[in-house]
């Protein structure tokens, strides 16, 4: 029966072709428009790194004066020089890592490639195993390195290829800020994204090509990059004084496994404070947060509004598709009131009538999502040739697929059922009669 | 026209009726959300720079090495590309109009205020005034005597000696307007920082301020300082030209810069309109697609009105035959179903009114827009109508064309 009701559903599609062809447009433009801006939010509130992220904690403090405080104020979203390396040092989390963001003269040896500003990242040794950083070639730095502030660098899958045709460059000499540095590492394909550990540069923001210690890039004064909040007389003294500024400036990551150390973890940071207060150092209440990635990203609100606007707009012009497709199918299934009457005189009844238009709307809905998904893949090239940052990352997954299929599916099936349900109550005898 | 045979008829088709007003109600609904939508873009993209935007490039440089003789390479430069035919004037500034990022600080009018009035932009830079050709409204320009070098003034607060600052600013008007309304912002003072006091000796009529974050209420609230710049991340010389020289001034401007050093980067180098353009492309995307939006729906609703009335069409061939035998004109058929279809629109427009202003509502919470005026709901109204009229056309032109003889046949 499910066969032959199937037929007959394909072959209801050449009837009335007007009518079938704008229903399965309606419900295709409503369901390419709905996927695309659905994949684009999909991908952009992805988990960076999934099966870490969970354990991977972002500290802050309150160290600003009582300027301008009022109770319950979020606290600044990086750490001053001197609270970063105090809770570095401290070790209280399996591992940590300092860090910040800016842009080095890089002159490569090649004559064909001119000299260019790249996007480094400093940080400390623990960055590397903590987010699970592949390397191809080579090793991270450790501890050592940090201490003796040593001219090593660990570099991008990319710049590997572009530099050195992606064959094994380690013990080999980068030039950075004038000064040689050598390789120990080179990166495997990593790129989480959003760019969760220094969202002040840009929230889907290129990939670092270098990354030096910390130190090393202090005592090189490489240029820093990304937010600077500074209070009361602010930084005085430039980039180089910026150790000493009441400014906050540096990212700090912790790794806690289980919540007992979350837990610790907490405490410590609320001693610490409290310390600091005494000391005279910190002058607001203490106030600290303590925030996993997903909740970090949350509170940030990395997820473009843009984005989630189109989202909002594209479900409502769904809504309209569908609407519109009910008014039509009811249309084409009242059309045949005459045809249906005839079936229920001969002995059908309505719950066969019912299954057979279900499944006439449910074909529809198929060819629909079909066309849809096609127009999704078209839509999402679009969105690819979009100048946002974000715009390069919006393919389409397995998931998102199956995700189209269903709601189209779905979504016209439940458009079919209530013209189905009008359609298969039709009094058979004033149907003969008209006739 | 009698409008009670037509209210009777729908009743009678009152699922399909609902669906259309339905339909007709949320298109409204969305289409005077998103007209709104565009035209706050569209604000956006319009606003008042102050500056000579036709009439600038800029160039933004960065040294590869650590270098000491910088005060001396930047006055080298200045002349250099003062002396390229076609330029007007030259300045190193700390930051450009339409940069993504802002350097920013918070003014007070009296140094016990705990929470500071405003929030402005900090442009620097010798020259800024008449490079950037912005126009002073009152007062004067900052004089070439009360500028100092940015390390100096480091120093100076360093040290705490605040009385050697220059204690001269330039505001726009907006500011004055904000921070004493009604009165005569010259020689009055603003204070920053620590409460240290600044004299505004100018009031500019509009300047821009840096910053995507910053566009919005207080978008001209900026401050020129008397402070000459060093080479810092950031900072970039601007050059004024006449609009038809500029893109040559801006090649012969990078052979000369790179003459004068060749141990540099060039970061970014363009002419002031591309700045501007580049600065609001996702403004200038995300209206394309809410128009594509716009039109979509109107596309999918005329259709369904199309699709709905032909079959209604159909359905009452019979009837209409009848009317047509018993002396209805052709107009009186075609009226028949305009206004049918007026007054579905109608119904459905007045459903859209009160969804339009909830989905408003959502949006002011949601996103920090303002509330719509109300010159939009009409403007949704009349489309809609407009819409509903011109996709009934056909169907009803066709009800028209049925002969009276229809009548008298049987099916």
């Amino acid at each position: 029966m499910f066969a032959y009701y199937l037929e007959l559903a394909f072959r209801g599609l050449n009837r009335n072709r007007v009518l079938t062809a704008l229903m399965v447009l309606a419900v295709a433009l409503g369901i390419g428009a709905c996927m695309t801006t659905l994949t684009v939010l999909h991908v952009l509130s992805g988990d960076p790194l999934p099966g870490r992220s969970g354990s991977l904690y972002y500290p802050q403090l309150d160290p600003r004066d009582m300027d301008a405080y009022t109770p319950g104020v979020e606290p600044p979203g990086q750490l001053s020089w001197i609270d970063g390396m105090y809770l570095l040092r401290a070790k209280r989390a399996k591992r940590q890592a300092l860090m910040t963001g800016g842009m080095v003269p890089l002159q490569p040896e090649q004559a064909s490639i001119d000299p260019y500003h790249s996007e480094a990242r400093y940080t400390t040794a623990d960055f590397f195993p903590m987010f699970g950083v592949p390397l191809q070639y080579g090793t991270a730095w450790g501890d050592a390195e940090d201490q003796s502030k040593a001219r090593v660098v660990v570099i991008s899958a990319e710049l590997n290829n572009k530099l050195f045709g992606g064959k094994n460059s380690v013990g080999k000499t980068l030039r950075l800020q004038a000064t040689d540095f050598r390789i120990i590492g080179v990166m495997g394909d990593w790129r989480p994204n959003p760019h969760f550990y220094d969202l002040y540069m840009g929230s889907y923001a290129d990939y670092e090509e270098v990354y030096v210690p910390l130190s090393t890039a202090r005592d090189l004064h490489m240029d820093h990059d990304g937010s600077t909040d500074c209070w009361g007389n602010g930084n005085t003294g430039g980039q180089d004084n910026l150790e000493k500024a009441p400014c906050t400036w540096l990212q700090f990551w912790v790794e806690l496994d289980d919540p007992s150390s979350v837990a610790a973890y907490r405490s410590f940071l609320q001693h610490y404070s409290e310390d600091q207060r005494t000391a005279g150092r910190f002058e607001r209440p203490v106030n600290i947060r303590l925030r996993n990635v997903r909740e970090w990203l949350e509170f940030k609100q990395v997820v473009p509004s843009d984005a989630r606007l189109q989202a909002w707009l594209a479900l409502g012009f769904l809504v309209v598709c569908l609407i519109n497709t009910v008014g039509l199918m009811l249309a084409k299934f009242m059309r045949r009131a005459a045809e249906l009457g005839v079936r229920r005189a001969l002995g059908a009844s309505r719950r066969a009538l019912f299954g057979q238009l279900l499944m006439e709307s449910g074909v529809i809905g198929l060819v629909g999502g079909l066309l849809g998904l096609v127009l999704a893949l078209v839509g999402l090239w679009a969105v690819r040739q979009q100048p946002s940052d974000y715009a390069k990352l919006a393919h389409m997954d397995a998931a998102m697929l199956l995700l189209t299929f269903i709601v189209s599916v779905v979504a016209s099936t439940l458009a079919g059922v209530l013209p189905a349900w009008r359609a298969c109550r039709v009094a058979p005898a004033l149907q003969l009669k008209a006739q | 026209m009698d409008i009670r045979p037509i209210l009777i008829t729908l009743r009678r088709h009152k699922f399909t009726c609902c669906l259309l007003v339905l339909q007709i109600a949320f298109t409204c609904a969305i289409v005077c959300n998103t007209i709104f939508l565009i035209g706050q873009r569209l604000d956006r993209m319009h606003v008042v720079s102050g500056i000579a935007e036709q009439e600038l490039v800029y160039v933004e440089l960065a040294d590869i090495g650590t270098r000491t003789d910088g005060d001396a390479r930047i006055a080298a430069d200045l002349a250099g590309l003062q002396s390229i035919p076609g330029v007007k004037a030259a300045a190193l500034l700390n930051q450009l109009p339409f940069n993504l990022g802002s350097d920013n600080f918070d003014v007070r009018t009296d140094p016990a205020q705990r929470i500071a009035p405003l929030n402005a932009a900090q442009y620097m830079g010798e020259n800024l005034v008449k490079t950037l050709g912005v126009r002073l409204e009152e007062g004067r320009d900052l004089r070439p005597e009360e500028y100092i070098d940015l390390s100096a003034v480091n120093t100076l607060l360093s040290q705490k000696q605040y009385d050697k600052l220059p204690a001269v600013v330039l505001i726009t008007r907006a500011m004055a307007d904000r921070l004493w309304p009604g009165q005569e912002a010259l020689g009055k003072q603003i204070y920053v920082g620590q409460g240290l006091p600044f004299t505004v000796v100018g009031v500019m009529a509009n300047l821009i301020r840096p910053g995507m974050d910053r566009m919005g209420p207080g978008v001209q609230y900026s401050t020129v300082w008397p402070i000459r710049m060093p080479m810092l991340s950031g900072t970039a010389y601007a050059i004024r030209c006449a609009a038809q020289d500029c893109d040559q001034v801006l090649k012969t401007a990078l052979v000369k810069l790179k003459k004068l050093d060749p141990n540099r980067i060039v970061l970014e180098k363009d002419t002031m309109e591309q700045h501007r353009s580049d600065f609001f492309q996702n403004d200038r995307a995300m209206t394309g697609i809410l128009v594509a939006v716009c039109i979509a729906l109107l596309v999918v609703t005329s259709l369904g009105i199309v699709g709905l009335a032909s079959f209604w069409v159909s359905q009452r061939n019979r009837s209409i035959g009848v009317r047509r035998a018993l002396g209805a004109t052709r107009g009186n058929i075609l009226r028949y179903f305009q206004t049918e279809n007026f007054l579905l629109t109608t119904m459905g427009i007045a459903l859209g009114m009160v969804l339009a202003y909830g989905i408003n509502l959502f949006l002011i919470v949601h996103y920090e827009l303002p509330r719509m005026p109300v010159t939009y709901f009409p403007v949704g109204a009349l489309i809609l109508w407009a819409i509903g009229q011109a996709a009934v056309l056909g169907p009803a032109l066709r009800a028209a064309a049925v002969p009276p003889v229809v009548a008298t046949r049987t099916v």
